[in-house]
């Protein structure tokens, strides 16, 4: 078989409810009116030559290869602009149409490098397809005329080089950077014959260039103009296995191309139906972590967290950690044990953790990431709603004519989203962004918000609030919605409330610092512009009122009737690649998978059944509890799959202090992460590539993941947890995470319809997939709510405790970048580091200057929590007053600063407010050192040469 | 239990409370109560019912709380008072608080 590309369809897809028949070389088809005559012809397995047409970009008509001849019409149009006509005749291929394109090769050739044999694209290049495809036999214009042969390839970029000698300035990279990126980094420098790929200004090249890495161009790039360097190094790939990222919770499909067990490069899947064939540069690059000399592959244990680490078998490692909990529990309780699952590995694997919880340790105290990130939308929206899964799929942005962003910065966080976002805002969607800083979504090549709601952080509900006063006292309720679809009652007390005099946005405006008349604007808009879309994140959640900031989301989507339809809804976005699903199998301390509440005696009965155990009724320990009980001495043992608490948690110092009153903290992840300073017992863990299982994104889609190498430490994580179980007596015998995957569609209503070989054949479903939907749900609440009336629920902006002062006077809130992923643990081991290479400290010029400070300075941030240093950036991205920094590098501690405050409902820490105080500083503080000597000690293994540490 | 624990289910319960009552005041209590029981762990409940045995531990918490600690402490087990702690029974799938 060989290795295949994926099919390419010349120009997009076009959906359309006429169809059209006509016949091209003799054979008829019928295709959707729009399409074009060289997609027709794709589609029946004919093949028109083709440079500078591919199906994920609109048709552009410059290389004239795909000209056809049509019964009827003049001269010879290009099938890539001609769309299809009822009965046209089309012959692809005729005398004159060879002469033409040998002629238009010719040309191309003429100015080409002709070392086909060593250049990286060999038998992978269209060029060489098409030259094939068209007969080219001789150029006859020889090969000493002028030519681009001896530019030079600009290696700037870690993950590929542009050699501009091989170009045919076909400009499939322009504008995938144009359409599907829609960053417009590149453009064709000069004319005619002096036209040129260029990323930007004459002194640019890639790294320096707009360009975020994001791999379109490569992609799209149909020579060795633009290749990845791994391919270069290693040469074709030989299979290509489909499979999930590992990262986002957009959940871009790839294939992983590999060459034996080695992965020749990552490129996304074109039936993706979360990314539809774009991919940014994390998914698509950065994978280089897996194979980082940091990678630990064998399991360690010790004594003690001062002594260095030993190296032992697996058996060891396992008997000896078992031995250690049964010894725990048989001293200080049952109570004494906890788990806490990974959003970032597979359902499966996160399934077996909660169930070695709950039928090994006997307790409820397994908890997940989802506690610090979106755990207010899942309080917040089943108040409203009753329920919190997503109510859209990613592609229904295309039906929004208003976008309104609160607390997200999707170009960022979510990148493959934030360019079809993009996209559809430069097809004239409105938008309106809510967030402290001026994030890149609100002016962009294209992109203009039309309101930028500058807010203080900790300020969403008050806004939120006098947005629906605007929206009720100028009667742009949308009744019939609100009568037919919600309670009214309950919509009567929260319209008396919104409408106060206090709620207006002129009253609140002194709190919020947005003038009142944007709000104004920015609700009228809202209300009226059509189809009205919000899409939130972390900005909304990580507050003490984010549960209530997701309430009075719902209630202005309730109230305008922008529920139940594609362009519209709320969509919280989830972060990780399977928080999704991590909340699904029931990792939380209060329920079990499918949110059945664990006091349900039915619920509870049905797992005991299965599992053949008896389970405890009372809820467990979320994670800060865990630490609190630690503090208390009542809680001595952690299993901690794939989490890295010490760094993404807040109060670090009390994360310490939790973790080092513990007797026994398991640490099963890639690498010695800040967490594993206070372990006891290393597990070695698996990568993505090196297991199979699922992940669900925040589309509530579940797609497979699938083992392209064996694991390198020996064991795939589930087989972790199931060496665990079995030597605490469980008795467990899966052999495939299918068997996993079965059991959970068993024991839960929501994936009933789910199996390992259905995702096998259709790529993806998203849940509930059982009798009623037997093929999954893409959009929820279309007729009616799941649950129900829409319930409006009263928000009183209840400000945080956490004040700034004269001690105190700025406010930081935090937040990620593109090339870096949260605690960095991945992203750190890769090229990405060029890109961000520490934290920095954001700060408006008024109050820099006010310091005497300047971008590139040393800056001391301290708070009432703690305090840290890190280098300071000068930018009017952030209003005066506040400041704003990212918690990828462990060495800036960031989270030492953040404090205990959280969520009122959900405990979901208050990451957005900080009240700090910046100054110029000479060096790292204290707490820094002493965490950088406790981590290098902390890091030694025993036996390794010269005792050096790990990292 | 350390201090700071206590204080911390002491703001906790406080917040609850304050942030249930702007909700609907008529129900505040009961849906303080509900939440608490809903999601505390039993030693967090243990200690917290434990704490308002005392002067101190009932000056400490707002009337809200207080009332619907005593009452939980009391033994009830409120129905769900918000649909936030409507969750799914064993064979139902529309609930889901994914976070």
């Amino acid at each position: 078989m060989g290795f295949e590309r994926q099919a390419d369809f010349g120009t997009p897809e076009v959906k359309s409810d006429e169809l059209v028949t006509l016949t091209i070389d003799g054979r008829e088809v019928t295709v959707p009116a729009g399409t074009s005559v060289m997609r027709a012809a794709a589609e029946i397995g004919g093949s028109i030559p083709k440079l500078c047409a591919t199906d994920n970009m609109k048709s552009f008509g410059s290389c004239r290869l795909c000209l056809v001849e049509i019964e009827g019409a003049r001269g010879t149009p290009a099938s890539c602009t001609t769309p299809v006509m009822p009965g046209m005749n089309v012959k692809t291929q005729t005398p004159r149409l060879e002469k033409l394109r040998r002629g238009v090769m010719e040309l191309y050739i003429s100015d080409h490098p002709l070392d086909c044999l060593t250049c990286s694209a060999n038998n992978d290049c269209e060029l060489q397809d098409q030259a094939a495809a068209v007969g080219l036999r001789d150029v006859r214009y020889g090969y000493e005329g002028e030519n681009h042969l001896g530019l030079g390839t600009d290696v700037s970029n870690p993950y590929f080089d542009f050699d501009p000698s091989k170009c045919i300035v076909c400009s499939r990279c322009v504008r995938a950077c144009d359409e599907v990126q829609g960053t417009f980094a590149l453009t064709i420098d000069g004319r005619g014959f002096a036209s040129m790929v260029s990323a930007g200004q004459d002194g640019d090249n890639f790294l320096s260039s707009e360009c975020v890495s994001c791999g379109a161009c490569v992609q799209a790039c149909p020579t060795a103009t633009l290749q990845e360097k791994s391919v270069k190094a290693i040469g074709k790939p030989e299979r290509a296995v489909v499979t999930t990222c590992a990262y986002c919770g957009v959940g871009c499909a790839f294939r992983a191309e590999m060459r034996g067990e080695q992965l020749v490069r990552m490129v996304p899947w074109k039936d993706g139906k979360a990314n539809r064939g774009h991919s940014c540069v994390k998914g698509r690059f950065a994978y280089g972590y897996a194979n980082h000399k940091d990678r630990v592959l064998n399991p360690m244990i010790r004594e003690s967290i001062d002594e260095p680490w030993r190296e032992v078998s697996w058996d060891e490692a396992i008997a000896h950690t078992v031995n250690k909990l049964r010894e725990i529990k048989a001293r200080h309780g049952v109570g004494s044990l906890g788990g806490v699952t990974s959003s970032r590995c597979t359902n499966e694997e996160t399934f077996l953790v909660q169930k070695l919880v709950r039928a090994g340790f006997g307790n409820n105290n397994v908890d997940t990431c989802a506690r610090v990130c979106h755990s207010p939308t899942g309080y917040g929206l089943s108040t409203t709603f009753g329920t919190s899964a997503g109510t859209q799929d990613f592609d229904t942005i295309m039906d929004a004519d208003v976008v309104l962003v609160i607390g997200a910065n999707p170009t960022d966080a979510h990148p493959v989203f934030g360019s079809r976002m993009k996209r559809r805002l430069r097809q004239g969607a409105k938008l309106i962004v809510i967030d402290p800083r001026r994030i890149d979504l609100v002016r962009s090549p294209h992109i203009k918000a039309a309101h930028h709601l500058a807010l203080q952080p900790g300020t969403n509900v008050a806004v939120l609030t006098s947005l629906a006063h605007v929206i009720v006292t100028e009667g742009l309720v949308n009744e019939a919605f609100v009568r037919e679809r919600c309670e009214w009652d309950a919509f009567e007390d929260w319209a008396r409330f919104v409408s106060e005099e206090r709620h207006s946005p002129e009253f609140l405006e002194a709190v919020t610092r947005v003038p009142a008349q944007t709000v104004r604007e920015a609700a009228r808009l809202y209300a009226t512009g059509g189809n009205g879309a919000i899409y939130y994140g972390l900005g909304v959640t990580e507050h003490s009122q984010g549960s209530s900031a997701v309430i009075a989301i719902a209630n202005l989507a309730m109230a305008t009737g922008n529920i139940g339809r594609p362009g519209v809804g709320v969509n919280p976005l989830r972060g990780q690649n399977n928080v999704q699903g991590s909340c699904d199998m029931g990792s939380f301390p209060h329920e079990l998978s499918g949110y059945r509440h664990i006091s349900d005696d039915a619920t509870r009965q049905l797992f005991e059944k299965d599992w053949g155990v008896t389970l405890d009724k009372e809820p467990g320990l979320r994670i800060n509890n865990m630490l609190d009980a630690a503090i208390d001495g009542t809680f001595k043992a952690l299993y901690v799959q794939g989490e890295d608490i010490m760094q993404s948690d807040p109060n670090t110092q009390h994360v310490a202090a939790g973790l080092e009153a513990m007797e026994l903290v398991i640490m099963h992840d890639l690498f010695l992460n800040e967490t594993a300073n206070y372990a006891h017992v290393f597990l070695p863990g698996s990568t993505f590539l090196e297991k199979n299982g699922t992940f669900t994104n925040a589309e509530r889609r579940v797609q497979p993941v699938r083992k392209v190498m064996e694991p390198a430490p020996g064991y795939e994580d589930w087989e972790v947890t199931q060496l665990l179980a079995n030597a605490l007596g469980l008795d467990w015998n899966y052999t495939h995470p299918s068997e996993i995957l079965d059991e959970i569609a068993r024991l839960t209503p929501s994936f009933a319809g789910i199996s390992w070989d259905r995702l096998d054949r259709e790529g993806s479903l998203q849940w509930p997939v059982n009798d009623k939907f037997p093929d999954g749900s893409p959009v929820m609440h279309v007729e009616e709510f799941v649950r129900g009336k829409g319930h409006f629920a009263i928000t009183e902006y209840i400000p945080t405790d956490e004040r700034s002062g004269p001690r105190f006077p700025l406010l930081l809130t935090t937040g990620r970048i593109l090339s870096q992923y949260n605690v960095g643990a991945q992203t750190r081991r890769t090229d990405n580091v060029v890109w961000h290479d520490g934290d920095v400290l954001e700060m408006h010029p008024a109050d820099a200057e006010n310091r005497g400070l300047k971008t590139g300075d040393w800056v001391k941030l301290a708070s009432r929590t703690g305090e840290t240093t890190l280098r300071l950036e000068v930018t009017d991205r952030v209003a005066p007053g506040v400041v704003y920094t990212t918690f990828h590098h462990p060495g800036t501690q960031a989270n030492v600063v953040t404090t205990d405050y959280s969520d009122w409902a959900t405990n979901c820490p208050e990451y957005k407010v900080t009240a700090v105080q910046v100054m110029p500083s000479n060096g790292p503080t204290e707490w820094q050192k002493e965490q950088a000597e406790l981590t290098e000690r902390s890091r030694r293994i025993a036996g390794a040469a010269e005792m050096e540490p790990a990292e | 239990m350390s201090s700071g624990t206590l204080s911390r289910l002491r703001f906790s319960a406080n917040q609850i409370a304050q942030n249930l009552a702007a909700m609907n005041p008529d129900k505040a209590v009961l849906a303080t109560a509900d939440h608490i029981n809903k999601f505390w762990d039993p030693r967090m409940k243990a200690r917290i019912f434990e704490d308002i045995q005392g002067e101190e531990g009932r000056s400490a918490l707002s009337p809200v709380a207080l009332a619907a600690i005593e009452y939980l402490a009391g033994g009830a087990e409120p129905k769900s008072q918000t649909r936030a702690t409507e969750f799914n029974s064993v064979n139902e799938i529309g609930h889901s608080d994914a976070g």
